[in-house]
């Protein structure tokens, strides 16, 4: 069973003051993530990242379409038992501490106080903040209010955890440590699905991506398939600063940088190319695949025309798009 | 009572409390005491009179201006804040988060006039030196204040479900005003004609009828209250809040949360 499926989800706003006039904000999206695994949702801002996920919190209605939790209907209480959610920039009830914020969100969720005493605590310190008792959220940093965010996201064990930007506000110290918890959250067999612009978070991360712009699905598929089209060429590296005239030849790219020479060249030219070194006595540093980045893919989608269908969506996925 | 529901009304209290809501309490018993004093100084055999008139005509006062100023942000702040997703992306309904807003910032109320109906009783006890069987009367009137903030509460949430909060404390303060001249108003629609006469009689009673719910001058005088009166303005107060807050509910269930 499907952790979460869009089945084609749209929101249209009517904006103007007068002369109202509608604005397509998300187009029928189709999307569906399975259980256990970090799905990414990428795009630039404005795209629709939170409008989806706003629809899929029961914040923001949406103009047509549905989506299934856990295989039930999204709007079932029960399913929001289920599931946790991190907003874009939390802002928090700032005349409560950490522990009764996160108290107050636990007993919302229906978690015994027993559990809660346990809990507390135990999340609090998972987000490494665990010198916070008695200090108002009035007080707390940025930084340490998205972790607080995370935390009261957390609390209730869910079984699906959405993060809108969940790096945002984070120093690089933090930002390790969310990946760390959401790779702990996914050993758990927990779903995780985040928004995100930042790409380098997203390869590191996720089982698969979807990528989002103007309100339309341009892309989605496992990373690892995105970002291991090899395409028959790779990537030589060696001390130089001398390129020996026979990978000249050969290399459809060659860049002197320092006492390094980096060259790309066709598979099937690898002997000829180790060779040429040998012959010069250059001392080689790697031979690597050439790898597409996840930005590139990202890149090349946004400029692409949007898939309109799952079926397409999954054609797509499995040519490696 | 749903759980949910005690769990929002709780934190609406605490967070009056602790935005230091209560403190009102402070100026009050100045106010109080100050009247209390200058009264016992100055008048002569109409300091019971002027002590309820004035404690009585407080508390009403005090505590709509904290209903209309806490109600009017109890959802659009929520909304601005942006703290209202982390609460509706839980088991919550919007209906719970509505009733549960209210019946916090009705028991905020409550509190308030409480201590605040203290420093009434001990005011008079201050200049009249014993209380008398009449005095009693001046707890159904404190009812009654209740029975008021209930309905402003409910129209202030009402106004904050979909309009901004200078529009909504516009809105509110405007209704108080004209729900305290609520049987004028059913007055002059008696006198018009035509169409104007159902205008006037829908509108006056459209609004609350506050009026009714004004027997401070009565109590002053030492007049009993009859108990119709207050099975009708409890019926009446009762009603006109459950119809306020069905609109806040019925509103705010299919408002988008950009």
């Amino acid at each position: 069973m499907p952790a979460i499926e869009v089945l084609g989800l749209e929101k249209t706003y009517m904006v103007g003051f007068w002369r109202k006039r509608p604005k397509r904000a998300l187009e029928p999206l189709h999307l569906t993530v399975e259980e256990g695994e970090i799905f990414g949702f990428l795009g630039p801002n404005g795209a629709g990242k939170t409008t989806t996920l706003k629809m899929l919190m029961g914040l923001v209605f949406p103009t047509a379409g549905a989506a299934r939790i856990l295989g039930k209907e999204w709007t079932d209480p029960e399913v929001k038992a289920q599931i946790g959610f991190l907003p874009e920039q939390p802002y928090f009830y700032d005349y409560l501490t950490a522990h009764e914020l996160l108290d107050y969100y636990g007993q919302l969720s229906g978690v015994t106080v027993m559990d809660r005493r346990r809990r507390i605590p135990e999340v609090l310190s998972l987000v490494g903040l665990t010198d916070v008792k008695g200090v108002q959220l009035r007080k707390f940093s940025k930084g340490m209010l998205q972790r607080v965010g995370i935390a009261q996201a957390i609390l209730h064990n869910p079984k699906i955890v959405f993060f809108d930007e969940p790096m945002s506000g984070l120093d690089p110290l933090g930002r390790r440590e969310v990946r760390d918890l959401m790779s702990q959250l996914k050993q758990e067999g927990k779903t995780v699905f985040f928004s995100t612009h930042i790409l380098s978070d997203a390869e590191t991360l996720c089982d698969r991506v979807a990528i989002i712009h103007q309100g339309q699905l341009r892309g989605v598929g496992e990373v690892e398939d995105l970002t291991s089209s090899v395409q028959g060429q790779i990537e030589v590296l060696w001390h130089g600063p001398l390129v020996p005239a026979a990978i000249k030849a050969i290399a459809t790219e060659c860049h002197v940088s320092g006492d390094r020479v980096r060259a790309i060249i066709n598979e099937n030219q690898q002997d000829a190319a180790i060779d040429a070194l040998r012959r010069e006595r250059i001392r080689l540093i790697s031979i690597t695949p050439l790898r597409t980045s996840l930005e590139a893919y990202f890149v090349e989608k946004l400029q692409r025309a949007p898939i309109a269908e799952q079926t397409r969506v999954s054609t797509a996925v499995g040519k490696g798009l | 009572m749903n759980a949910r529901i005690g769990y929002i009304a709780h934190n609406t209290f605490r967070e009056a409390v602790r935005d230091r809501v209560l403190y009102n309490l402070i100026a009050f018993a100045l106010l109080i005491s100050a009247a209390a004093i200058l009264v016992g100084q100055i008048s002569i055999d109409v300091e019971r009179l002027v002590v309820i008139n004035l404690g009585l005509t407080a508390v009403s006062l005090f505590g709509v201006v904290i209903a209309i100023f806490i109600g009017i942000g109890l959802v659009s702040k929520e909304i601005e804040k942006r703290t209202l997703y982390t609460v509706l992306s839980r088991p919550v309904r919007r209906w719970e988060f509505i009733v549960g807003k209210f019946c916090g910032l009705a028991g905020t109320l409550v509190v308030n006039t409480f201590f605040m109906a203290i420093g009434v009783f001990g005011a008079l006890l201050y200049v009249a030196h014993k209380f008398s069987r009449p005095d009693a009367w001046i707890l159904v009137a404190l009812y009654f204040i209740v029975l008021e903030f209930l309905i402003i509460c409910s129209l202030s949430l009402l106004f904050s479900s979909f309009s901004s909060p200078l529009l909504s404390a516009v809105f509110a303060f405007s209704l108080f005003a004209i729900g305290s001249f609520a049987n004028d108003l059913r007055g002059f629609a008696g006198l018009t004609h035509g169409l104007t006469r159902w205008l006037a009689i829908g509108s006056a009673y459209l609004v609350p009828n506050f009026s009714a719910l004004n027997v401070v001058s009565a109590v002053a005088h030492q007049k009993p209250i009859a108990g119709q009166l207050i099975l009708q303005n409890t019926l009446y107060a009762l009603l006109y809040t459950v119809g306020a807050l069905s609109g806040a509910v019925l509103i705010f269930e299919r408002r988008n949360l950009k």
